[in-house]
């Protein structure tokens, strides 16, 4: 192929930016996750979460 | 009032945090999979089509250099609506749809600089020129950061939704100004070749990868803009619990 340097430095750079975005997003709600579940081990709870549960 | 279902009958029930992490949690499966299938077809596309007669196999460069500075653009313009949705409506989803947008329209951005310079080096001769269109996205990319930075310097939520919305708002004036740059002024960049008002100027033989390769790039984008604006969502009730827990543990000791 000709030029391959930059036909493949272009995709190597999109491919190395979206995983990076991907994982970063995905990275982020794992963590969000694993705090609401710590609150909610503690005894702390949206309020809609306690009307339901009548405490 | 008894209504404590979660469905989704008309648009505006979105507004509820609540119905939207349901209702994200149902499609996001869904949306990564059809972004995985579109890569799939559209990168097997961007390597077994021919190359151009001038541009040789650079022209593979576009499939991923158009998309991306189209979502650069489309970012953006759904951050100015979330601003308009945050400003008039004081929607609580509006600002969260615009922080979260932020970083994706910067990486995409970034995507677009750099695959844009990768082509021009070899058929321009150069690695970047301060024409119209270059500098007017480059002023983009340098917005998004200047508004993520700006949103996270604000400790207050709705004063920083606030304030950035109003920014968002003023920037979205380079938007045009990116689109009609090739057309107002003399440019290296090219026209546009593929939204014409007389039909795409370039052969199918390209245009497939292309509007393929369009396709998985915005569904890749809005799989990440629902998982960002569900992960913001998350980061807010955090917030609200831990400060509720600290007056409720002021309150007892």
């Amino acid at each position: 192929m000709t030029h391959a340097f930059y036909v493949y430095g272009s995709y190597g750079f999109a491919a190395l930016v979206t995983v990076a975005v991907t994982l970063w997003t995905w990275a982020d709600g794992r963590a969000r996750r694993k705090e609401l579940a710590a609150l909610e081990a503690s005894g702390i709870r949206r309020r809609s979460a306690r009307a339901k549960d009548g405490e | 009032m008894s209504e404590t279902s979660l469905a989704i009958t008309k648009f505006s029930d979105l507004a509820n945090p609540t119905r939207f992490l349901a209702l994200a949690a149902r499609i996001l499966p869904w949306m990564a999979a059809f972004t995985a299938l579109c890569f799939v077809v559209g990168l097997y596309l961007s390597f077994t089509t021919e190359g151009d007669y001038q541009q040789g196999e650079t022209v593979r460069i576009m499939y991923i250099h158009v998309p991306a500075a189209w979502l650069s653009m489309m970012g953006y313009t759904i951050m100015s609506l979330s601003a308009i949705g945050t400003l008039v409506w004081r929607h609580p989803l509006a600002d969260v749809s615009a922080k979260a947008a932020a970083p994706l329209g910067a990486a995409f951005t970034l995507i677009a600089l750099v695959t844009g310079s990768l082509w021009g080096k070899p058929m321009w001769g150069t690695w970047w020129v301060w024409d119209a269109r270059l500098t007017s996205v480059f002023i983009l990319f340098l917005m998004y950061l200047g508004l993520i930075a700006l949103n996270r310097a604000i400790d207050e939520p709705s004063k920083a939704a606030r304030v950035s919305a109003v920014l968002i708002l003023v920037g979205f004036v380079n938007i045009p100004i990116i689109k009609f740059s090739v057309d107002w002024w003399n440019t290296l960049h090219q026209s546009a070749s593929v939204l014409r008002l007389d039909g795409p100027a370039i052969d199918p033989e390209f245009l497939r990868p292309l509007l393929v390769m369009a396709v998985a790039f915005t569904a890749l984008f809005f799989t990440l803009h629902i998982t960002a604006m569900r992960n913001e969502i998350w980061r807010r009730r955090v917030a609200a619990q831990r400060r509720m827990a600290a007056r409720l543990a002021s309150r007892e000791g």
